[in-house]
């Protein structure tokens, strides 16, 4: 089966990509993993000044799940840049550099520093991290907000633009719409779920932070919904995620809707889950009789099911 | 295998890249109640672990527990002179650690490693002292072995609840290895309790009083390193004795971790900076064996 697919003007070998935040800079995996060989690597989320993040404890498991609340503590673009792209560039990776500012100016300044860096094959504008007070998450919970800084980005630079959007609105597709509206080029959803979870012994959060965001298995059927709500809604390419472990899981969401996939939560009980990814398409594809994993994308049935209801 | 290249307190250690195996469980052990010793067929992970690298494993193939757990390297096992496997101590605590308590022979359990940076062993004369707290004691075996073949005086400062929870003392006790032993309850050794130790005295209280008193007792000592690995209450105790007593300390950490490979970023530590700050460094990569002295201590 081809597996390569188109994102924008990407054309991607195959659909998989590390998700932000679940692969560090992708160098720490470099040599468990052949970088070259995912479709993309959307690099832990980049300010423009290195972060602490939040004290620990910073993540907890929840039933299929688990919390996380890191703060996005990073290195900064200038020393990502400096001291990671080097060796993302040699190893071949496909960068998705995810960049988050506290103010619309600081996403124009990221996206205008890393438009000049070779090897950056699109920014991925993180305006969904639910554990952070500023910015961020601040722009992608209204329309104004996510029309904002995606045309502003889009004005500064020439790398595709793809907003990675949160569940934590009332209806995703609109913001998804207000993205495509301001020149986004593909937007990435979902982001992680505002949770908590509490220690009932102590009565204390279990997370420094109080909250954090839910990701994982348990979080995968609404995501799928999601993906195909924006479907409907907007014609631009949407990278799905949320709870893929499987092949399975990751062509639920193709079908729904997504031209790619990210994985996160999996990455991390299993770093060496990307060819059995790989091998589970190529499976599906001859059982099916699949030509190309593009064929796919959105071919969702639900004809049958629709009239089912309305006669019953 | 291919070879990773990182520094180490300051020097270059060639460490191997780590592999991942489902690993049938050759023995389960359990020790106590709630302490189990898990024996793994994974001789590949077990040929290229160093004291103080550990393993992140998988309890089960559900979705609870979602994620791995560190375990330090325990005892490399041998057959005829082969290595055959490697072991983990561990306590039940939760879902995790319940599913090894109860895992049978045959069993498979996934297994990643080794990760992680190795404690520096000293060279002779210098002497080495090592503080466990409870399953503390894991990543000691392995140094215990590898200090004694190089002829290094080495004494083990062992702290347990009760003394039931002391074990594996006969271990030791054949390498050569001087065992100071403490209990928070002041109970002393049955043998009846348990059959892998015998009948020996353990002092009362915790373990960092009878360290303090060989410390201050210590100057005639040239070279003296102080390995701890317990409850991090503990290891800032130790650290800060050791300090106190113009001593190095090398100390094996232990946080909520989630990947063991440098991805989640949940692990982080503060360390001081050369700057006198204090910055936070992911454990898997960074340590877990960090010098006591360079941890900021909470």
């Amino acid at each position: 089966m081809d597996l390569s697919v188109r994102i924008g003007s990407l054309t991607l070998r195959n659909p998989l990509i590390a998700a932000s935040g679940c692969f560090g800079y992708g160098t720490e995996y470099a040599e468990m993993v052949d970088l070259s060989s995912l479709g993309g690597v959307a690099v832990k989320g980049l300010f423009l000044a290195e972060r602490e993040g939040h004290p620990p404890p910073r993540i907890v498991e929840t039933p299929a799940g688990m919390l996380n609340a890191i703060g996005l503590q990073g290195i900064g673009v200038h020393r990502f840049i400096a001291e990671k792209m080097p060796e993302l560039r040699a190893r071949g990776a496909v960068v998705f550099v995810n960049i988050c500012g506290t103010t619309l100016q600081e996403y124009v300044e990221l996206a205008r520093i890393l438009s000049d860096v070779e090897g950056v094959a699109a920014l991925e504008l993180n305006i969904s991290c639910p554990n952070i007070k500023e910015g961020g998450i601040t722009f992608g919970c209204s329309l104004h907000g996510t029309a904002d800084v995606v045309g502003a980005v889009r004005a500064a630079t020439r790398l595709p633009v793809i907003p990675k959007l949160t569940p934590n609105v009332t209806d995703i597709s609109a913001i998804a719409k207000a993205a495509e509206d301001a020149g986004a080029d593909a937007v990435s959803l979902v982001n992680t779920f505002l949770a908590m979870a509490i220690d009932v012994e102590t009565r204390r959060p279990k997370l420094s932070n109080i909250v954090g965001g839910l990701s994982g298995p348990a979080i995968r059927p609404i995501a799928v919904r999601m993906v195909y709500e924006c479907r409907q809604k907007i014609r631009i390419p949407i990278i799905g995620m949320g709870g893929i472990a499987s092949a399975s899981d990751a062509l639920e969401f193709i079908i729904a809707g997504a031209s790619a996939v990210q994985v996160g939560t999996a990455n991390f009980a299993d770093p060496f889950i990307w060819p059995k990814l790989l091998e589970g398409f190529r499976e599906y594809g001859e059982r099916q009789g699949v030509k190309a994993i593009s064929d796919l994308i959105g071919t969702i049935d639900t004809s049958a099911r629709e009239k089912e209801w309305i006669s019953s | 295998m291919s070879r990773g290249h990182h520094t180490c307190h300051g020097r270059d250690i060639l460490f191997d890249v780590p592999q991942d195996v489902v690993a049938e469980v050759i023995s389960n052990i359990h020790l106590s109640s709630d302490y189990n010793v898990l024996a793994l067929a994974a001789p590949d992970i077990a040929e290229h672990a160093l004291p103080g690298q550990f393993v992140m494993v998988k309890a089960g193939e559900r979705l609870e527990p979602l994620l791995r757990r560190p375990f330090s390297v325990f005892e490399v096992l041998t057959e005829n002179g082969r290595i055959v496997g490697l072991s983990l101590i561990s306590k039940r605590i939760g879902p995790s650690t319940k599913l090894l308590f109860e895992a049978k022979p045959g069993d498979r359990i996934q297994c990643l490693g080794p990760l992680g940076r190795p404690f520096v062993p000293v060279a002779a004369p210098d002497e080495a002292w090592l503080v466990a707290g409870g399953v503390g004691l894991a990543p000691f075996a392995t140094l215990a072995e590898t200090l004694r073949a190089r002829n290094i005086r080495t004494k083990l400062y062992y702290g347990a609840r009760r003394a039931a929870e002391l074990f594996y003392l006969d271990t030791f006790e054949k390498l050569g290895v001087e065992l100071v032993l403490t209990t928070e309850d002041g109970s002393r050794g049955d043998p009846g309790l348990n059959p892998r130790s015998r009948e020996w005295v353990a002092e009362r209280g915790r373990v960092t009083v009878p360290l303090e008193r060989d410390l201050k007792a210590s100057r005639d000592v040239a070279g003296l390193m102080i390995y701890a690995c317990g409850p991090e209450r503990m290891l800032a105790a130790v650290a800060k004795l050791a300090a106190a007593h113009g001593r190095p300390s090398q100390v094996s950490v232990e946080r909520v971790m989630g990947c063991g490979l440098g991805g989640c970023y949940s692990c982080v530590i503060p360390v001081r900076t050369p700057e006198g700050k204090s910055h936070l460094v992911r454990s898997c990569l960074a340590g877990p064996v960090f010098r006591g002295s360079d941890i900021v201590w909470q």
